[in-house]
């Protein structure tokens, strides 16, 4: 695999933007600045932003709860990303979805779903409309080792599989849904699970590997650009944080000692070493990425804070493009 | 003007919007055999001439495997990214299987996403009722769709109103669900031969009258005109209305007419609790109870399951006598001061 070095950079740049900006919202919950709570992809920054650069920017992309870093790893700009969060009118749905429902058009993120694994049939639509009108584009649907025991993900690959869709199933498997351990819960591997459906299905055991997770997804990305249809990757990950901030649960449902051996595999920390040792970059010049990122969010929260609140009567607007009579 | 049954509307309408415009596509279960009529020529079976698979291509008409939850899904996606699919879920009790993706996608992705999204997909299915398909089959779900913020929903009572309300749903951009009734798929009537579509809201007012507003809804129209054609004959002179969408509902037609008339039975072959008909009568007695001068009647099916046998299940839906009946209970003050 040869990258250019700005396609490297970018890579730790968008992995940086989710840690800062997922930290931000996270102290943000705490303090009640952000109301609700949400679900930070601490951790997983690599298998996000491996799976959305492998994507270009006008392809889609569907999501879950665990929300933020697949619109931040697909490009679209954290200010209004976080003035959603926060409910403001300039947020990126103007403060009608939250954390849970960020979606941003522009950059093809067709929407994060509060609901585990509602959206995989929007992103299968989406190859669908591809397909039919054979604009090349190309659908990713991520969701949890959780959602992957979800009806709705196996309609899809069927679906996806007897159209040839170009469309990707990507599983984040970061072993828990909740404080449910995934091997208690799904019966054989989930990649494995694309054999039924006659289509790749592919596990990155290392998904705290940017690039093998880009690598992995990139020849999906190509064989559905080819008109060869889908494929599944599972990739293996851990969310350092607890599932959604704020959240303590009664029991121990995750093991000490399994804990810190992933803290031990940051992928920024991981990746940020094989820029310096590949020649890629010097240390230096991370440090001052590191600093830039962490400007972009303080300006995030800047722009989210001098923002208005939306107008009461946009709680009524948006439901229908031609309201007549509905809402009468 | 041509005489059509309502299943050839609903046909002819599918075949102008589909060459209207190549965003349109059908998608749905044995659409390629065109098993429920609508997907081919003149009649049932596949037509030597209007058959959509030799007109249009497996690109735009799309078999599906019985997956109503990613039928629902992918088509919303689809229309979310360009295209504008007409869905086939032929029966109506098949929705179900789709709710999650009725609820919380189909209806709530352009208002959570801020306007972002809109969502041009139509999504037809059949209610078999009356015709002894047992409780499976034979339900009339619209009610629970009306509850659901975001979808537009289309009761069909006429050949000449499915073509047009047909037209109007594929060239919205806001997803639709249209109820066809079984019962009225042989029924003929004059239809246009050229492209209309009939605008979402307006409602139909099949027969003018001065004593009582009925308003029927799917099968019960026909009904409701026949109880009205019965009535007039011993004096009573009932106005027929049909709403012909229930989102958005065209209160002003019905509120109006309640003040010429001063009584109200509503007519409504869905389940009695929380039905089309309770709505009705809701914002009935909200916005003209000054103007009634008797309790409003509803007409419903009762709030049971559909049983099997021929012997039980007719009498549960509004027929002419039912309405008729509840008409004459209405006016029944007035009648016996005449008397
Ligand atoms: C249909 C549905 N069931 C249950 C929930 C509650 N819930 C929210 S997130 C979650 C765990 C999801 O696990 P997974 O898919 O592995 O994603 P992760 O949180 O691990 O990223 C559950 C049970 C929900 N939101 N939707
Ligand atoms: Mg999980």
């Amino acid at each position: 695999m040869n990258l250019s070095p700005e396609i490297l950079l970018e890579m730790q740049r968008r992995m940086l933007r989710i840690r800062r900006f997922d930290e931000r919202a996270s102290k943000m919950v705490k303090r009640g600045h952000i109301p609700g709570t949400v679900h930070t992809s601490i951790g997983q920054e690599a298998q996000v932003v491996g799976a959305c650069m492998a994507l270009g920017d006008r392809d889609y992309m569907t999501g879950n709860h665990r929300s933020h870093g697949h619109p931040i790893g697909k490009g679209s700009p954290l200010g209004p990303l976080m003035a959603e969060l926060v409910g403001k009118a300039t947020g990126v749905c103007g403060g009608k979805g939250g954390s849970l429902h960020l979606a941003d058009f522009k950059v093809g993120s067709l929407g994060e779903s509060g609901i585990v694994g509602s959206s995989i049939p929007i992103a299968t639509g989406a190859a669908l409309s591809s397909k039919v009108l054979g604009n090349g584009k190309v659908s990713l649907a991520f969701f949890g080792d959780g959602a992957a025991n979800q009806g709705c993900l196996y309609e899809a690959m069927n679906l996806a599989g007897v159209w040839d869709l170009p469309v990707i199933f990507l599983c984040e498997n970061n072993q828990y849904a909740l404080s449910t351990p995934a091997h208690t819960v799904t019966s054989g591997v989930i990649a494995d699970r694309a054999a039924g459906f006659g289509m790749p299905g592919v596990r990155v055991e290392d998904g705290q590997d940017v690039l093998a997770v880009y690598e992995a997804v990139n020849s999906a990305v190509e064989r559905a650009r080819r008109g060869d249809g889908p494929s599944l990757v599972e990739v293996v990950t851990y969310r350092f944080n607890e599932h959604s901030e704020g959240l303590r649960l009664g029991t121990d449902y995750r093991d000490a000692d399994e804990r810190s051996s992933w803290l031990e595999r940051d992928p920024i920390v991981l990746f940020r070493r094989r820029l310096v040792a590949d020649g890629i970059a010097l240390d230096d010049e991370l440090d001052e990425l590191e600093a830039s990122v962490l400007t972009e969010v303080d300006d995030a929260v800047a722009f989210t804070d001098a923002s208005p609140y939306p107008h009461p009567s946009v709680a009524f607007a948006d439901l229908y493009t031609d309201p007549i009579g509905a809402l009468a | 003007m041509t005489i059509m049954s309502y299943l050839g509307a609903i046909g002819a309408a599918q075949r102008e919007a589909m060459e209207a415009d190549e965003r349109v596509v059908i998608i749905g279960e044995d659409v390629e055999a065109n098993v429920y009529g609508t997907t081919g020529g003149a009649g049932k079976s596949r037509a030597e001439e209007g058959d959509f698979l030799q007109m249009f291509g497996r690109n735009r008409i799309r078999n599906t495997p019985i997956s109503e939850e990613v039928i629902v899904g992918a088509a919303a996606g689809a229309a979310m990214t360009g295209l504008r699919p007409i869905v086939d879920l032929s029966y109506s009790s098949f929705l179900y299987m789709a709710m999650d993706q009725f609820v919380n996608q189909v209806a709530k992705n352009r208002y959570m996403f801020g306007g972002q999204a809109s969502l041009p997909v139509v999504f037809r299915s059949a209610m078999f009722y009356g015709l002894n398909t047992g409780a499976h089959h034979s339900d009339r779900p619209y009610p629970m769709f009306m509850n659901v913020p975001g979808l537009k929903i289309v009761v069909p009572s006429t050949p000449y109103d499915a073509k047009g309300l047909l037209r109007a749903a594929v060239d919205s951009d806001d997803p639709v669900l249209i109820f066809e009734a079984c019962t009225l798929w042989g029924t003929k009537g004059e239809v246009p031969e050229e492209e209309y579509s009939i605008p979402f809201g307006v409602a139909n007012i099949l027969r003018p009258g001065t004593d009582v507003t009925i308003v029927a809804i799917s099968s019960a129209v026909p009904e409701a005109v026949a109880a009205a054609e019965e009535l007039a004959l011993s004096g009573i002179s009932a106005e027929v209305i049909d709403p012909r969408t229930l989102v958005p509902l065209d209160k002003e037609t019905i509120i109006s007419s309640v003040q010429r008339t001063g009584r109200l039975v509503v007519a409504d072959p869905a389940h009695r609790t929380c039905s089309a008909a309770a709505e009705i009568s809701a914002i009935v007695a909200e916005e003209a109870f000054e103007s009634l001068r008797a309790p409003i009647i509803r007409v419903t099916t009762p709030d049971t399951q559909i049983p099997f046998s021929p012997a039980l299940e007719k009498q549960l839906y509004p027929s002419r006598t039912t309405i008729a009946d509840a008409v004459r209970t209405v006016v029944g003050e007035r009648v016996m001061t005449q008397a």
